[in-house]
Protein backbone atom coordinates (compact mmCIF):
# COMPACT_ATOMS: atom_id res chain seq x y z
CA UNK A 1 0.00 0.00 0.00
CA UNK A 2 2.78 2.39 0.95
CA UNK A 3 4.53 1.50 -2.30
CA UNK A 4 1.44 2.29 -4.40
CA UNK A 5 1.01 5.56 -2.54
CA UNK A 6 4.69 6.36 -3.07
CA UNK A 7 4.47 5.85 -6.82
CA UNK A 8 1.28 7.86 -7.14
CA UNK A 9 2.66 10.75 -5.08
CA UNK A 10 6.07 10.80 -6.74
CA UNK A 11 4.46 10.76 -10.20
CA UNK A 12 2.42 13.80 -9.19
CA UNK A 13 5.52 15.54 -7.81
CA UNK A 14 7.54 14.95 -10.99
CA UNK A 15 4.69 15.95 -13.29
CA UNK A 16 3.86 19.11 -11.37
CA UNK A 17 7.55 20.03 -11.24
CA UNK A 18 7.59 19.63 -15.01
CA UNK A 19 4.55 21.89 -15.37
CA UNK A 20 6.18 24.53 -13.14
CA UNK A 21 8.70 24.98 -15.94
CA UNK A 22 6.39 24.29 -18.85
CA UNK A 23 3.39 26.42 -17.89
CA UNK A 24 3.09 29.58 -19.99
CA UNK A 25 1.31 31.57 -17.33
CA UNK A 26 3.53 32.39 -14.30
CA UNK A 27 0.55 32.16 -11.95
CA UNK A 28 -0.09 28.62 -13.19
CA UNK A 29 3.60 27.88 -12.57
CA UNK A 30 3.27 28.93 -8.94
CA UNK A 31 0.09 26.87 -8.56
CA UNK A 32 1.93 23.80 -9.91
CA UNK A 33 4.79 24.57 -7.53
CA UNK A 34 2.32 24.57 -4.64
CA UNK A 35 1.01 21.19 -5.75
CA UNK A 36 4.60 19.90 -5.87
CA UNK A 37 5.28 21.16 -2.32
CA UNK A 38 2.06 19.70 -1.03
CA UNK A 39 2.67 16.30 -2.59
CA UNK A 40 6.24 16.23 -1.26
CA UNK A 41 4.72 16.68 2.19
CA UNK A 42 2.72 13.53 1.45
CA UNK A 43 5.98 11.71 0.61
CA UNK A 44 7.45 12.84 3.93
CA UNK A 45 4.42 11.43 5.76
CA UNK A 46 5.00 8.11 3.97
CA UNK A 47 8.50 7.76 5.45
CA UNK A 48 7.20 8.64 8.91
CA UNK A 49 8.51 12.21 9.09
CA UNK A 50 5.09 13.68 9.84
CA UNK A 51 6.45 16.70 11.71
CA UNK A 52 8.66 17.69 8.77
CA UNK A 53 5.71 17.21 6.42
CA UNK A 54 3.53 19.57 8.45
CA UNK A 55 6.35 22.12 8.64
CA UNK A 56 6.76 21.94 4.87
CA UNK A 57 3.06 22.67 4.41
CA UNK A 58 2.94 25.44 7.03
CA UNK A 59 6.12 27.23 5.98
CA UNK A 60 6.39 26.68 2.24
CA UNK A 61 2.81 26.23 1.12
CA UNK A 62 1.14 28.35 3.78
CA UNK A 63 3.53 31.30 3.79
CA UNK A 64 6.30 31.34 1.17
CA UNK A 65 4.19 30.25 -1.80
CA UNK A 66 1.40 32.67 -0.83
CA UNK A 67 3.89 35.52 -1.10
CA UNK A 68 5.16 34.11 -4.42
CA UNK A 69 1.62 34.04 -5.73
CA UNK A 70 0.99 37.50 -4.30
CA UNK A 71 3.97 38.94 -6.20
CA UNK A 72 3.47 37.00 -9.43
CA UNK A 73 -0.21 37.99 -9.67
CA UNK A 74 0.70 41.65 -9.52
CA UNK A 75 3.32 41.38 -12.26
CA UNK A 76 2.42 42.74 -15.64
CA UNK A 77 4.41 40.47 -17.94
CA UNK A 78 4.71 40.58 -21.68
CA UNK A 79 5.10 36.92 -22.57
CA UNK A 80 6.38 37.51 -26.10
CA UNK A 81 9.21 39.64 -24.76
CA UNK A 82 9.97 37.10 -22.07
CA UNK A 83 10.36 34.30 -24.60
CA UNK A 84 12.70 36.27 -26.91
CA UNK A 85 16.09 35.56 -25.37
CA UNK A 86 15.27 31.91 -24.78
CA UNK A 87 17.51 30.44 -27.48
CA UNK A 88 20.57 32.46 -26.39
CA UNK A 89 20.51 30.75 -23.01
CA UNK A 90 19.61 27.32 -24.34
CA UNK A 91 23.16 25.93 -24.19
CA UNK A 92 23.79 27.10 -20.62
CA UNK A 93 20.38 25.83 -19.58
CA UNK A 94 20.98 22.40 -21.06
CA UNK A 95 24.40 22.20 -19.36
CA UNK A 96 22.93 23.03 -15.94
CA UNK A 97 20.10 20.55 -16.47
CA UNK A 98 22.60 17.82 -17.44
CA UNK A 99 24.71 18.54 -14.36
CA UNK A 100 21.62 18.25 -12.15
CA UNK A 101 20.58 15.01 -13.86
CA UNK A 102 24.07 13.55 -13.39
CA UNK A 103 24.06 14.47 -9.70
CA UNK A 104 20.69 12.82 -9.16
CA UNK A 105 21.94 9.75 -11.04
CA UNK A 106 25.09 9.51 -8.89
CA UNK A 107 23.08 9.79 -5.67
CA UNK A 108 20.54 7.22 -6.85
CA UNK A 109 23.31 4.82 -7.96
CA UNK A 110 25.18 5.23 -4.67
CA UNK A 111 22.02 4.61 -2.68
CA UNK A 112 21.02 1.56 -4.74
CA UNK A 113 24.34 -0.21 -5.22
CA UNK A 114 26.28 1.08 -2.24
CA UNK A 115 24.48 -1.16 0.23
CA UNK A 116 21.83 1.47 0.91
CA UNK A 117 20.56 2.59 4.29
CA UNK A 118 17.04 2.23 5.59
CA UNK A 119 15.66 5.57 6.66
CA UNK A 120 14.60 6.02 10.27
CA UNK A 121 12.44 9.09 10.73
CA UNK A 122 12.43 9.05 14.52
CA UNK A 123 15.61 7.56 15.96
CA UNK A 124 15.49 7.06 19.71
CA UNK A 125 12.10 8.70 20.26
CA UNK A 126 8.40 7.98 19.96
CA UNK A 127 7.57 10.64 17.38
CA UNK A 128 9.34 12.54 14.65
CA UNK A 129 8.78 15.86 16.44
CA UNK A 130 10.45 14.53 19.60
CA UNK A 131 13.40 13.04 17.71
CA UNK A 132 14.02 16.30 15.85
CA UNK A 133 13.75 18.49 18.92
CA UNK A 134 16.09 16.22 20.89
CA UNK A 135 18.78 16.85 18.31
CA UNK A 136 17.98 20.51 17.65
CA UNK A 137 17.89 21.59 21.28
CA UNK A 138 20.93 19.63 22.45
CA UNK A 139 23.75 18.92 19.96
CA UNK A 140 22.88 21.65 17.48
CA UNK A 141 21.51 24.24 19.89
CA UNK A 142 24.10 26.87 19.01
CA UNK A 143 23.65 26.45 15.25
CA UNK A 144 19.87 26.43 15.65
CA UNK A 145 19.85 29.66 17.62
CA UNK A 146 22.39 31.24 15.30
CA UNK A 147 20.29 30.51 12.23
CA UNK A 148 17.35 32.10 14.02
CA UNK A 149 19.40 35.24 14.66
CA UNK A 150 20.58 35.31 11.03
CA UNK A 151 16.93 35.23 9.90
CA UNK A 152 16.06 38.00 12.36
CA UNK A 153 18.92 40.16 11.07
CA UNK A 154 17.79 39.56 7.48
CA UNK A 155 14.24 40.55 8.41
CA UNK A 156 15.29 43.72 10.21
CA UNK A 157 17.65 44.53 7.32
CA UNK A 158 14.80 44.28 4.83
CA UNK A 159 12.67 46.57 6.97
CA UNK A 160 15.46 49.11 7.40
CA UNK A 161 16.17 49.15 3.66
CA UNK A 162 12.58 49.76 2.66
CA UNK A 163 11.44 52.03 5.48
CA UNK A 164 11.53 55.64 4.39
CA UNK A 165 10.35 58.33 6.73
CA UNK A 166 8.45 60.74 4.51
CA UNK A 167 7.19 63.72 6.47
CA UNK A 168 4.76 64.70 3.71
CA UNK A 169 2.73 61.50 4.00
CA UNK A 170 -0.34 61.81 6.18
CA UNK A 171 -0.64 59.04 8.75
CA UNK A 172 -3.37 58.12 11.15
CA UNK A 173 -2.66 58.10 14.84
CA UNK A 174 -4.82 55.34 16.28
CA UNK A 175 -4.40 56.44 19.91
CA UNK A 176 -5.52 59.93 18.95
CA UNK A 177 -8.47 58.54 17.00
CA UNK A 178 -9.72 56.25 19.74
CA UNK A 179 -9.05 58.85 22.41
CA UNK A 180 -11.47 61.27 20.74
CA UNK A 181 -14.36 62.23 23.00
CA UNK A 182 -17.87 63.26 22.07
CA UNK A 183 -17.39 66.85 23.21
CA UNK A 184 -14.38 67.25 20.85
CA UNK A 185 -16.45 66.40 17.82
CA UNK A 186 -20.07 67.30 18.43
CA UNK A 187 -21.38 70.66 19.41
CA UNK A 188 -25.04 71.37 20.05
CA UNK A 189 -26.32 74.69 18.74
CA UNK A 190 -29.65 76.15 19.54
CA UNK A 191 -30.73 77.45 16.16
CA UNK A 192 -33.67 79.80 15.97
CA UNK A 193 -35.95 79.26 12.96
CA UNK A 194 -35.23 81.60 10.08
CA UNK A 195 -31.94 82.97 11.49
CA UNK A 196 -29.22 80.42 10.67
CA UNK A 197 -26.13 79.82 12.78
CA UNK B 1 -14.70 5.26 15.95
CA UNK B 2 -11.00 4.58 15.75
CA UNK B 3 -11.29 0.89 16.56
CA UNK B 4 -13.83 0.43 13.76
CA UNK B 5 -10.85 0.08 11.45
CA UNK B 6 -10.17 -3.36 12.86
CA UNK B 7 -13.62 -4.71 11.97
CA UNK B 8 -13.27 -4.86 8.22
CA UNK B 9 -10.98 -7.65 7.09
CA UNK B 10 -7.72 -6.64 5.41
CA UNK B 11 -6.68 -3.46 3.71
CA UNK B 12 -9.72 -2.86 1.45
CA UNK B 13 -12.15 -3.46 4.30
CA UNK B 14 -10.24 -0.85 6.31
CA UNK B 15 -10.36 1.62 3.45
CA UNK B 16 -14.08 0.98 2.92
CA UNK B 17 -14.82 1.60 6.58
CA UNK B 18 -12.68 4.73 6.60
CA UNK B 19 -14.59 6.06 3.59
CA UNK B 20 -17.89 5.19 5.30
CA UNK B 21 -16.80 7.06 8.45
CA UNK B 22 -15.73 10.10 6.46
CA UNK B 23 -18.96 10.22 4.46
CA UNK B 24 -21.07 9.89 7.61
CA UNK B 25 -19.06 12.57 9.37
CA UNK B 26 -19.25 15.01 6.45
CA UNK B 27 -22.99 14.51 5.93
CA UNK B 28 -23.78 15.06 9.62
CA UNK B 29 -21.43 18.06 9.71
CA UNK B 30 -23.01 19.67 6.64
CA UNK B 31 -26.56 19.15 7.94
CA UNK B 32 -25.56 20.68 11.28
CA UNK B 33 -23.98 23.58 9.45
CA UNK B 34 -27.18 24.14 7.44
CA UNK B 35 -28.96 24.76 10.75
CA UNK B 36 -26.07 26.80 12.17
CA UNK B 37 -26.31 29.03 9.09
CA UNK B 38 -29.97 29.67 9.89
CA UNK B 39 -29.02 30.23 13.55
CA UNK B 40 -26.45 32.81 12.42
CA UNK B 41 -29.08 34.68 10.42
CA UNK B 42 -31.62 34.46 13.23
CA UNK B 43 -29.15 35.90 15.77
CA UNK B 44 -28.28 38.67 13.37
CA UNK B 45 -31.96 39.40 12.80
CA UNK B 46 -32.75 39.36 16.52
CA UNK B 47 -30.03 41.93 17.22
CA UNK B 48 -31.54 44.17 14.53
CA UNK B 49 -35.08 43.58 15.88
CA UNK B 50 -36.12 41.67 12.74
CA UNK B 51 -37.67 38.23 12.51
CA UNK B 52 -35.17 36.67 10.15
CA UNK B 53 -36.04 33.85 7.75
CA UNK B 54 -39.37 32.41 8.91
CA UNK B 55 -41.21 31.25 5.80
CA UNK B 56 -39.77 27.91 4.69
CA UNK B 57 -40.71 25.20 7.17
CA UNK B 58 -41.61 25.75 10.85
CA UNK B 59 -39.75 28.84 12.17
CA UNK B 60 -37.89 28.94 8.83
CA UNK B 61 -35.96 25.78 9.77
CA UNK B 62 -35.70 24.61 6.17
CA UNK B 63 -34.47 27.96 4.84
CA UNK B 64 -30.90 26.70 4.28
CA UNK B 65 -32.14 23.75 2.24
CA UNK B 66 -34.32 26.02 0.12
CA UNK B 67 -31.25 28.21 -0.45
CA UNK B 68 -29.25 25.14 -1.41
CA UNK B 69 -31.77 24.15 -4.06
CA UNK B 70 -31.90 27.71 -5.34
CA UNK B 71 -28.12 27.93 -5.66
CA UNK B 72 -27.77 24.57 -7.35
CA UNK B 73 -30.52 25.22 -9.90
CA UNK B 74 -29.23 28.62 -11.01
CA UNK B 75 -27.03 29.07 -14.04
CA UNK B 76 -23.27 29.13 -13.54
CA UNK B 77 -21.95 32.33 -15.06
CA UNK B 78 -18.27 32.43 -15.90
CA UNK B 79 -16.88 35.81 -16.99
CA UNK B 80 -15.50 35.84 -20.54
CA UNK B 81 -12.04 37.06 -19.48
CA UNK B 82 -11.77 34.66 -16.56
CA UNK B 83 -9.16 31.96 -16.26
CA UNK B 84 -11.73 29.19 -16.39
CA UNK B 85 -9.84 26.33 -14.73
CA UNK B 86 -8.54 28.34 -11.80
CA UNK B 87 -11.90 30.12 -11.52
CA UNK B 88 -13.73 26.84 -10.95
CA UNK B 89 -10.89 25.27 -8.96
CA UNK B 90 -10.90 28.03 -6.31
CA UNK B 91 -14.27 27.28 -4.63
CA UNK B 92 -13.57 23.53 -4.76
CA UNK B 93 -10.24 24.10 -2.97
CA UNK B 94 -11.88 26.31 -0.34
CA UNK B 95 -14.53 23.71 0.45
CA UNK B 96 -12.11 20.76 0.42
CA UNK B 97 -9.58 22.45 2.68
CA UNK B 98 -12.31 23.47 5.10
CA UNK B 99 -13.55 19.88 5.28
CA UNK B 100 -10.19 18.06 5.56
CA UNK B 101 -9.39 19.96 8.74
CA UNK B 102 -12.14 18.00 10.50
CA UNK B 103 -10.21 14.75 10.05
CA UNK B 104 -8.25 15.27 13.26
CA UNK B 105 -10.96 16.85 15.43
CA UNK B 106 -11.81 14.53 18.34
CA UNK B 107 -15.54 15.13 18.85
CA UNK B 108 -15.96 12.61 21.68
CA UNK B 109 -13.67 10.22 23.59
CA UNK B 110 -12.11 8.06 20.86
CA UNK B 111 -14.35 9.47 18.13
CA UNK B 112 -11.86 10.89 15.68
CA UNK B 113 -11.33 9.94 12.05
CA UNK B 114 -7.54 10.17 12.23
CA UNK B 115 -5.80 10.34 15.60
CA UNK B 116 -2.67 12.02 14.22
CA UNK B 117 0.31 12.56 16.50
CA UNK B 118 0.79 15.99 14.96
CA UNK B 119 -2.93 16.83 14.93
CA UNK B 120 -2.51 20.44 16.02
CA UNK B 121 0.13 21.11 13.40
CA UNK B 122 -2.07 19.47 10.77
CA UNK B 123 -4.95 21.79 11.67
CA UNK B 124 -2.62 24.78 11.57
CA UNK B 125 -1.28 23.69 8.18
CA UNK B 126 -4.74 23.17 6.71
CA UNK B 127 -6.09 26.47 8.02
CA UNK B 128 -3.07 28.25 6.56
CA UNK B 129 -3.94 26.80 3.15
CA UNK B 130 -7.43 28.30 3.25
CA UNK B 131 -6.08 31.51 1.74
CA UNK B 132 -5.48 29.81 -1.63
CA UNK B 133 -9.15 29.43 -2.52
CA UNK B 134 -9.72 33.13 -1.99
CA UNK B 135 -6.57 34.41 -3.68
CA UNK B 136 -7.09 32.09 -6.68
CA UNK B 137 -10.75 33.10 -6.98
CA UNK B 138 -9.77 36.75 -6.80
CA UNK B 139 -7.14 36.45 -9.49
CA UNK B 140 -9.01 34.15 -11.87
CA UNK B 141 -12.05 36.45 -12.00
CA UNK B 142 -9.91 38.89 -14.01
CA UNK B 143 -11.66 41.87 -12.52
CA UNK B 144 -10.56 44.72 -10.26
CA UNK B 145 -12.74 44.23 -7.18
CA UNK B 146 -12.15 40.49 -6.78
CA UNK B 147 -8.44 41.00 -7.30
CA UNK B 148 -8.23 43.64 -4.58
CA UNK B 149 -10.26 41.36 -2.33
CA UNK B 150 -7.90 38.46 -2.98
CA UNK B 151 -4.81 40.55 -2.24
CA UNK B 152 -6.33 41.90 0.96
CA UNK B 153 -7.24 38.46 2.15
CA UNK B 154 -3.77 37.08 1.39
CA UNK B 155 -2.15 39.75 3.55
CA UNK B 156 -4.78 39.47 6.27
CA UNK B 157 -4.79 35.70 6.64
CA UNK B 158 -0.99 35.41 6.59
CA UNK B 159 -0.77 38.10 9.30
CA UNK B 160 -3.22 36.51 11.70
CA UNK B 161 -1.85 33.02 11.19
CA UNK B 162 1.29 34.14 13.02
CA UNK B 163 -0.51 35.00 16.24
CA UNK B 164 -2.71 31.90 15.96
CA UNK B 165 0.48 29.84 15.71
CA UNK B 166 1.95 31.37 18.86
CA UNK B 167 -1.28 30.93 20.82
CA UNK B 168 -1.35 27.26 19.80
CA UNK B 169 2.27 26.95 20.98
CA UNK B 170 1.31 28.16 24.47
CA UNK B 171 -1.35 25.45 24.70
CA UNK B 172 1.03 22.79 23.40
CA UNK B 173 3.64 23.77 25.99
CA UNK B 174 1.10 23.19 28.75
CA UNK B 175 0.01 19.85 27.31
CA UNK B 176 3.40 18.54 26.20
CA UNK B 177 1.91 16.78 23.16
CA UNK B 178 0.82 17.65 19.62
CA UNK B 179 -2.07 15.19 19.71
CA UNK B 180 -5.50 16.82 19.98
CA UNK B 181 -6.94 13.99 22.09
CA UNK B 182 -4.09 14.56 24.57
CA UNK B 183 -4.93 18.27 24.57
CA UNK B 184 -8.50 17.44 25.57
CA UNK B 185 -7.51 14.81 28.13
CA UNK B 186 -5.17 17.34 29.74
CA UNK B 187 -8.26 19.37 30.67
CA UNK B 188 -10.21 16.52 32.28
CA UNK B 189 -11.78 16.86 35.72
CA UNK B 190 -13.71 20.10 35.60
CA UNK B 191 -13.83 23.72 34.56
CA UNK B 192 -10.87 24.58 36.82
CA UNK B 193 -8.67 22.36 34.64
CA UNK B 194 -9.69 23.92 31.31
CA UNK B 195 -6.80 25.79 29.74
CA UNK B 196 -8.66 29.08 29.69
CA UNK B 197 -9.39 28.90 33.43
CA UNK B 198 -6.71 26.67 35.04
CA UNK B 199 -5.45 28.55 38.05
CA UNK B 200 -1.95 29.94 37.81
CA UNK B 201 -1.96 30.06 34.02
CA UNK B 202 -5.34 31.82 33.72
CA UNK B 203 -3.60 35.21 33.69
CA UNK B 204 -1.81 34.25 30.49
CA UNK B 205 -4.15 31.70 28.94
CA UNK B 206 -7.39 33.66 29.17
CA UNK B 207 -5.91 36.58 27.20
CA UNK B 208 -4.51 33.99 24.80
CA UNK B 209 -8.01 32.60 24.37
CA UNK B 210 -9.28 36.09 23.54
CA UNK B 211 -6.46 36.60 21.03
CA UNK B 212 -7.22 33.24 19.44
CA UNK B 213 -10.89 34.14 19.16
CA UNK B 214 -10.21 37.47 17.49
CA UNK B 215 -7.56 35.94 15.19
CA UNK B 216 -10.04 33.22 14.27
CA UNK B 217 -12.48 35.94 13.19
CA UNK B 218 -9.77 37.43 10.96
CA UNK B 219 -8.63 34.05 9.66
CA UNK B 220 -12.15 33.12 8.55
CA UNK B 221 -12.89 36.58 7.08
CA UNK B 222 -15.76 37.13 9.47
CA UNK B 223 -16.96 40.59 10.45
CA UNK B 224 -15.45 42.83 11.80
CA UNK B 225 -12.54 41.61 9.66
CA UNK B 226 -14.44 40.80 6.45
CA UNK B 227 -12.34 43.21 4.40
CA UNK B 228 -11.81 40.74 1.52
CA UNK B 229 -15.54 41.02 0.84
CA UNK B 230 -16.31 44.45 2.25
CA UNK B 231 -19.44 45.44 0.37
CA UNK B 232 -19.05 49.18 0.93
CA UNK B 233 -15.59 49.18 -0.67
CA UNK B 234 -15.24 46.12 -2.93
CA UNK B 235 -18.88 45.20 -3.78
CA UNK B 236 -18.36 41.59 -2.62
CA UNK B 237 -14.59 41.24 -2.89
CA UNK B 238 -13.32 37.97 -4.26
CA UNK B 239 -16.89 36.64 -4.66
CA UNK B 240 -18.11 39.33 -7.08
CA UNK B 241 -18.00 37.18 -10.22
CA UNK B 242 -19.22 33.98 -8.58
CA UNK B 243 -22.75 32.72 -8.93
CA UNK B 244 -24.79 29.60 -8.32
CA UNK B 245 -22.94 26.42 -7.19
CA UNK B 246 -19.38 27.86 -7.15
CA UNK B 247 -20.61 30.66 -4.90
CA UNK B 248 -22.41 28.08 -2.75
CA UNK B 249 -19.14 26.19 -2.35
CA UNK B 250 -17.36 29.34 -1.21
CA UNK B 251 -20.11 30.01 1.29
CA UNK B 252 -20.27 26.48 2.69
CA UNK B 253 -16.46 26.38 2.86
CA UNK B 254 -16.47 29.63 4.81
CA UNK B 255 -19.01 28.33 7.32
CA UNK B 256 -17.28 24.94 7.65
CA UNK B 257 -14.03 26.69 8.54
CA UNK B 258 -15.82 28.98 10.98
CA UNK B 259 -17.26 25.98 12.80
CA UNK B 260 -13.82 24.34 12.62
CA UNK B 261 -12.37 27.38 14.37
CA UNK B 262 -15.14 27.19 17.00
CA UNK B 263 -14.31 23.53 17.64
CA UNK B 264 -10.61 24.43 17.90
CA UNK B 265 -11.49 26.99 20.56
CA UNK B 266 -13.44 24.28 22.37
CA UNK B 267 -10.60 21.77 22.17
CA UNK B 268 -7.69 24.08 22.95
CA UNK B 269 -9.23 26.18 25.73
CA UNK B 270 -12.62 24.87 26.84
CA UNK B 271 -12.03 21.22 27.64
CA UNK B 272 -13.39 19.59 24.47
CA UNK B 273 -15.95 16.94 25.36
CA UNK B 274 -15.50 17.29 29.15
CA UNK B 275 -18.33 18.53 31.36
CA UNK B 276 -17.66 21.73 33.34
CA UNK B 277 -18.24 19.83 36.59
CA UNK B 278 -17.40 16.17 37.22
CA UNK B 279 -20.59 14.10 37.59
CA UNK B 280 -20.34 11.39 40.26
CA UNK B 281 -21.16 7.84 39.16
CA UNK B 282 -20.86 8.62 35.47
CA UNK B 283 -18.03 6.12 34.99
CA UNK B 284 -20.42 3.20 35.49
CA UNK B 285 -22.33 4.00 32.29
CA UNK B 286 -21.60 2.06 29.07
CA UNK B 287 -18.86 3.48 26.89
CA UNK B 288 -21.07 4.38 23.89
CA UNK B 289 -23.35 6.42 26.15
CA UNK B 290 -20.36 8.32 27.55
CA UNK B 291 -19.11 9.01 24.03
CA UNK B 292 -22.55 10.21 22.95
CA UNK B 293 -22.75 12.48 26.00
CA UNK B 294 -19.26 13.78 25.20
CA UNK B 295 -20.34 14.50 21.62
CA UNK B 296 -23.35 16.44 22.92
CA UNK B 297 -21.16 18.52 25.26
CA UNK B 298 -18.76 19.19 22.40
CA UNK B 299 -21.58 20.32 20.10
CA UNK B 300 -23.03 22.60 22.78
CA UNK B 301 -19.66 24.26 23.41
CA UNK B 302 -18.96 24.66 19.69
CA UNK B 303 -22.42 26.16 19.16
CA UNK B 304 -21.75 28.59 22.00
CA UNK B 305 -18.65 29.86 20.22
CA UNK B 306 -20.59 30.04 16.97
CA UNK B 307 -23.13 32.19 18.81
CA UNK B 308 -20.28 34.49 19.87
CA UNK B 309 -19.15 34.68 16.22
CA UNK B 310 -22.70 35.58 15.19
CA UNK B 311 -23.00 38.23 17.90
CA UNK B 312 -19.70 39.81 16.89
CA UNK B 313 -20.95 39.95 13.31
CA UNK B 314 -24.13 41.67 14.43
CA UNK B 315 -22.61 44.14 16.88
CA UNK B 316 -19.09 45.19 15.86
CA UNK B 317 -18.50 47.63 12.98
CA UNK B 318 -15.93 46.73 10.32
CA UNK B 319 -12.25 47.51 10.90
CA UNK B 320 -10.30 49.75 8.61
CA UNK B 321 -7.48 47.94 6.80
CA UNK B 322 -4.60 49.74 8.57
CA UNK B 323 -6.25 49.11 11.94
CA UNK B 324 -6.51 45.43 11.08
CA UNK B 325 -2.83 45.18 10.20
CA UNK B 326 -1.82 47.18 13.25
CA UNK B 327 -3.84 44.90 15.54
CA UNK B 328 -2.29 41.77 14.05
CA UNK B 329 1.34 42.77 13.85
CA UNK B 330 1.79 45.39 16.57
CA UNK B 331 -0.48 44.06 19.31
CA UNK B 332 -1.28 40.36 18.91
CA UNK B 333 2.13 39.22 17.69
CA UNK B 334 4.20 40.77 20.55
CA UNK B 335 1.61 39.80 23.17
CA UNK B 336 1.45 36.17 22.11
CA UNK B 337 5.25 36.02 21.77
CA UNK B 338 5.64 37.24 25.37
CA UNK B 339 3.01 34.70 26.42
CA UNK B 340 5.02 31.88 24.83
CA UNK B 341 8.05 32.95 26.87
CA UNK B 342 6.04 33.17 30.10
CA UNK B 343 4.33 29.82 29.60
CA UNK B 344 7.56 28.03 28.69
CA UNK B 345 9.22 29.51 31.79
CA UNK B 346 6.26 28.33 33.87
CA UNK B 347 6.36 24.84 32.40
CA UNK B 348 10.13 24.58 32.88
CA UNK B 349 10.32 25.86 36.43
CA UNK B 350 7.05 24.45 37.80
CA UNK B 351 7.22 21.23 35.81
CA UNK B 352 3.53 21.84 35.22
CA UNK B 353 3.18 19.65 32.22
CA UNK B 354 4.57 16.47 33.73
CA UNK B 355 3.62 14.64 30.59
CA UNK B 356 7.12 13.66 29.50
CA UNK B 357 8.07 12.63 33.00
CA UNK B 358 4.91 10.56 33.25
CA UNK B 359 5.62 8.89 29.90
CA UNK B 360 9.14 8.06 31.00
CA UNK B 361 7.84 6.44 34.20
CA UNK B 362 5.04 4.68 32.31
CA UNK B 363 7.34 2.07 30.83
CA UNK B 364 4.62 -0.06 29.20
CA UNK B 365 2.77 3.00 27.77
CA UNK B 366 -0.50 1.85 29.35
CA UNK B 367 -1.52 5.38 30.35
CA UNK B 368 -1.34 4.40 34.02
CA UNK B 369 1.42 3.88 36.55
CA UNK B 370 0.85 0.38 37.94
CA UNK B 371 2.60 -1.81 40.49
CA UNK B 372 6.04 -2.43 38.90
CA UNK B 373 6.37 1.15 37.64
CA UNK B 374 5.28 2.68 40.95
CA UNK B 375 8.35 1.20 42.65
CA UNK B 376 10.57 3.52 40.58
CA UNK B 377 8.98 6.72 41.83
CA UNK B 378 8.24 8.24 45.22
CA UNK B 379 4.71 9.63 45.36
CA UNK B 380 2.67 11.08 48.23
CA UNK B 381 0.31 8.58 49.86
CA UNK B 382 -2.99 10.14 48.74
CA UNK B 383 -2.04 10.48 45.07
CA UNK B 384 -4.37 7.68 43.91
CA UNK B 385 -7.55 9.71 44.46
CA UNK B 386 -9.94 7.17 42.92
CA UNK B 387 -8.29 4.21 44.71
CA UNK B 388 -8.00 1.96 41.64
CA UNK B 389 -4.45 0.94 42.48
CA UNK B 390 -2.92 2.82 39.56
CA UNK B 391 -1.98 6.45 38.95
CA UNK B 392 -3.32 8.24 35.88
CA UNK B 393 -1.76 11.31 34.27
CA UNK B 394 -4.31 13.64 35.89
CA UNK B 395 -3.60 12.14 39.31
CA UNK B 396 0.13 12.37 38.67
CA UNK B 397 -0.21 16.06 37.88
CA UNK B 398 -2.18 16.63 41.07
CA UNK B 399 0.43 14.85 43.20
CA UNK B 400 1.55 18.08 44.86
CA UNK B 401 -2.01 18.92 45.90
CA UNK B 402 -2.99 15.54 47.35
Amino acid sequence: MALIAFYILSTIVVLSALFVVAARNPVHSVLWLILAFFTSAGLLVLIGAEFLAMLLVVVYVGAVAVLFLFVVMMLDIDFAELKQGFQNYLVVGVLVALALLAEIGIVAAAATFGGGTTFNANPGAATNAEALSRVLYTDYLLLFQMSGIVLLVAMIGAIVLTLRARPTVKRQNIAQQTGRKRKDAVELKDVRPGQGI
Amino acid sequence: MENLFQWGGGMWGGIGLAVLQIVTFVVILLVLIAFLLLFDRKVWAAVQLRKGPNVVGPFGLLQSFADLIKFVLKEVIIPAGANKTVFLLAPVITLTLALVGWAVIPVAPGWVISNLNVGVLYLFAVSSLGVYGIIMGGWASNSKYPFLGGLRSAAQMVSYEVSIGFVIVTVLLLVGSLNLSDVVENQAGGIWNWHAFAFPTIFVMFPMFVIFFISALAETNRPPFDLPEAESELVAGYQVEYSSSPYLMFMIGEYVSIVLMCSMLTILFFGGWHMPLPIPGVDGLPEWLLSLGGLLVFIVKTTFFFFLFAMVKAIVPRYRYDQLMRLGWKIFLPTSLVAVVIVSAYVTFQNASGRQEFDRLDADSSGYLEAPELAAVILPSGVDTDNDGKVSLAEYRDRARS
